[in-house]
């Protein structure tokens, strides 16, 4: 298949690995932002194949896993509704809100559908003139454009009928949040392909020269992203400090302007709680008032629900990149994908699911 | 004015209506139509409550599975072939070779009768390719909008020959794990139906009745071990299930996998891993090293075999898992899935 067998090939990989091996004289730490490029490291067990002296950590990337609890229950509530269609992409359908999940609403009768496309939801708006169809916007920048343009086209086809649940969040703030911790570790960043792809590199040339540390851009495939990890030490190594871009057949500096404009239309800057994490000021997007009618929060109420986290659950550590999943007592045991304590074991892009799904047979025989 | 006529009820029907589930006239005419002359054979034609057969003494299978695939008609098959081909499957899994079937429908009121009766006709053909006569039968009419179409269940009785004792507990350290063909095709095919997705490169449906590729496998190997058709859930999770009841462990090799570029295409777009992917027409064959090559050998000179491959091996490491080498010299694990497979938001 072009443009995917020639960034999984094992001579390509196996030489990044023995240049980075070459490379490197010293510890360092290392973290992938993205939940798909956790997914990828872990799927190909590319850990394995690097010297002991790099340490990847995994990155908050992974939209599922840091939508907050009283959101999701929030979409339970709503989707619960009589006369209400409820649509969401796949994989949040299985995510527990603090009582139940999508899964469970629609056993008990309750309309939830599954979307590749927020299109999709606007077009069942228009064929159910007597149901109100709301679609569940979460995601980074990748999803964004998408979202804005279902709500864009929905009020150009003067649809009352459609509305979102939005709490898209943004992946400089968290990053800047990370770096400015006095616990952080990280000391250099594969920044998310598809979120650059949509906003461009300019965000994090900014974090690059602010905190003074090594960022490259990095894809989704194997070569890709040992060639980021490559890029990454040679920086370290050179001492230097600046903004690369290994992705550049998908990413540009500007990115995709015509996207932005269209999310900067619908959306406007708030803050936003992270599941895992908690309130990063100014880190999402929510709709501007002049898309008010399309704003499910407002259409349904948003009484505020407060939920507590389990107390064993470490995934705020496991965000920022302080303690692997396999630190966590409860990991494989007392939390899995079938019943998860906390965001990261959520998602198959969770840092935790991903270590659970892949790789436990590295962990202590007690994880098992 | 014209005269008054008596309103005579409608003789034909282009809709299944509640009264063919009614045991009354309509029922007797849906069987006198449709079913009986689709699947005619001695011992339907009795039409008593049930069929009495007469078996040589031995060992019998015996399996039931129901059909609910949407859409009822897909390239490669529709929901009456894989209701023979399932059940079929499920019992020459164990060996058996397949003596009779039954046939149970439950239609959905305002179901068009010609979609009725071109699921019957290929169920019957189905049936006729195996040498399986269809021998009892149910029909049972719901309300609108409490069925979806029509749902099929099909029970098997099949007898197994002496000395065989396949068992997904009996695989050992040391056997070869060998697949018939492809995988995924069947199950990325309905999603792409489902999806209205058009993919370069055709998908069509493996679906295929798998009895004669186990008689044939059987005749080359005496000591096979396990026999199971990865369907839901697909080869991942079917290896599971052998790995935990065997207690010992399968390690796999992700380039042995065969795949076909319209299936490997389609998982991509679509966010989705073939090894959970549901096939209809494949089996896994677990026989001790010394007989492999002869039943890969076997199976390759089928008609549906000819892209087998040896995949893997039982090991006596990490018993109950499954573990798959990837091209990169690497290790991961193939879990079973919680639930269904979910497309990822991005």
């Amino acid at each position: 298949m072009k443009y995917l067998d020639e960034y999984r090939d094992a001579d390509i990989t196996h030489a990044l690995a023995a240049r980075i091996g070459a490379r490197v004289t010293r510890p360092w730490v290392l973290m992938e932002i993205c939940g798909g490029q956790t997914h990828t490291l872990m799927r190909y067990g590319l850990p394995d194949l690097l010297p002991p002296e790099i340490e990847l950590v995994h990155g908050p990337g992974c939209p599922v896993c840091v939508a907050p609890l009283e959101f999701v229950d929030r979409a339970i509530e709503i989707a619960s509704r009589p006369g209400v269609i409820f649509v969401s992409y796949g994989d949040m359908l299985r995510v527990p809100g603090s009582r139940q999940d999508l899964f469970r609403v629609r056993a008990a009768g309750g309309d939830v559908r599954i979307a590749y496309s927020p299109l999709e939801a606007v077009k069942l708006a228009q064929e159910n003139p007597t149901r109100q169809v709301v679609f569940f916007g979460i995601g980074f920048e990748t999803t964004a454009p998408a979202n804005a343009m279902a709500v864009w086209h929905a009020q150009r086809l003067g649809l009352t009928n459609f509305s979102m649940l939005v709490s898209h969040v943004l992946v400089p703030p968290a990053v800047r949040l990370l770096l400015g911790s006095p616990s952080n570790r990280v000391q250099g960043f594969i920044a998310p392909g598809h979120v650059c792809t949509v906003m461009g590199h300019r965000e994090y040339e900014a974090l690059s020269a602010e905190f003074h540390v090594p960022i490259v851009v990095g894809g989704f495939e194997p070569v890709d992203l040992l060639e980021a990890i490559a890029m990454l030490v040679d920086q370290l190594e050179d001492g230097r400090a600046q903004l690369e871009n290994q992705y550049s057949r998908s990413v540009t500096r500007d990115g995709n302007v015509p996207a932005q404009k269209l999310m900067e239309e619908v959306f406007e800057i708030t803050d936003r709680k992270w599941r895992g994490i908690g309130m990063i000021p100014l880190s999402g997007h929510r709709l501007r008032e002049k898309y008010a009618a399309y704003d499910a929060e407002r259409i349904f109420g948003a009484q505020e629900i407060h939920v507590e986290e389990p107390a064993e659950c470490i995934s705020a550590l496991v965000l920022q990149g302080l303690k692997k999943p396999v630190d966590c007592t409860a990991f494989g045991t007392r939390c899995t994908p079938e019943q998860p304590l906390g965001a990261p074991m959520v998602s198959s892009e969770g840092a935790c699911a991903a270590y659970y799904a892949y790789r436990r047979h590295t962990a202590p025989e007690a994880a098992r | 004015m014209n005269a008054f006529v008596c309103p005579a009820p409608i003789a034909v029907h282009d809709t299944v209506l509640l009264g063919h589930g009614s045991g009354g006239k309509l029922s007797a005419a849906l069987l006198q139509q449709i079913f009986l002359p689709a699947f005619r054979n001695p011992l339907l034609a009795r039409l008593e409550d049930q069929a009495v057969l007469s078996i040589e003494s031995g060992r019998l299978a015996f399996t039931t599975d129901s059909f609910v695939v949407k859409p009822l008609f897909f390239p490669g098959g529709d929901i009456g072939s894989l209701a023979v081909h399932g059940t079929v499957n499920d019992l020459a899994m164990g060996g058996a070779q397949p003596l009779a079937l039954s046939a149970a429908f439950i239609l959905e009121e305002g179901f068009p009768m010609a979609d009725l009766r071109r699921v019957v006709d290929s169920m019957a053909r189905a049936a006729e390719n195996v040498g399986v006569p269809i021998v009892t039968g149910d029909t049972k009419v719901v309300e609108r909008g409490s069925g979806d179409g029509v749902f099929i269940n099909t029970t098997g009785l099949g007898m197994v020959a002496a000395g065989v004792d396949l068992s997904a507990a009996n695989a050992r350290p040391g056997d070869a794990v060998i697949l018939s063909g492809s995988l995924g095709d069947h199950g990325i095919t309905i999603l792409t139906q489902r999806q209205g997705l058009e993919l370069e490169g055709a998908v069509e449906s493996d679906s295929a009745p798998l009895h004669t590729l186990v008689a044939a496998i059987l005749a080359a190997a005496g000591d096979v071990r396990v026999m199971r058709d990865p369907t839901r859930g697909g080869l991942a999770s079917t290896l599971n299930e052998i790995a935990v009841q065997s207690h010992a462990g399968i390690a796999i090799r992700e380039a042995a996998l065969p795949l076909h570029d319209g299936v490997r295409g389609a998982c991509e777009v679509l966010g989705l891993d073939p090894l959970y992917v549901a096939n209809e027409g494949k089996l896994v064959a677990i026989v001790p090293a010394a007989s492999a090559e002869p039943v890969l050998a076997a199976i390759r000179r089928h008609p549906l075999g000819a892209e087998a491959a040896i995949i893997g091996e039982v090991v006596a490491r990490h018993p109950g898992l499954v573990t798959m080498h990837t091209p990169f010299g690497t290790t991961r694990i193939v879990d079973m899935l919680p639930g269904d497979q979910l497309p990822r938001i991005c």
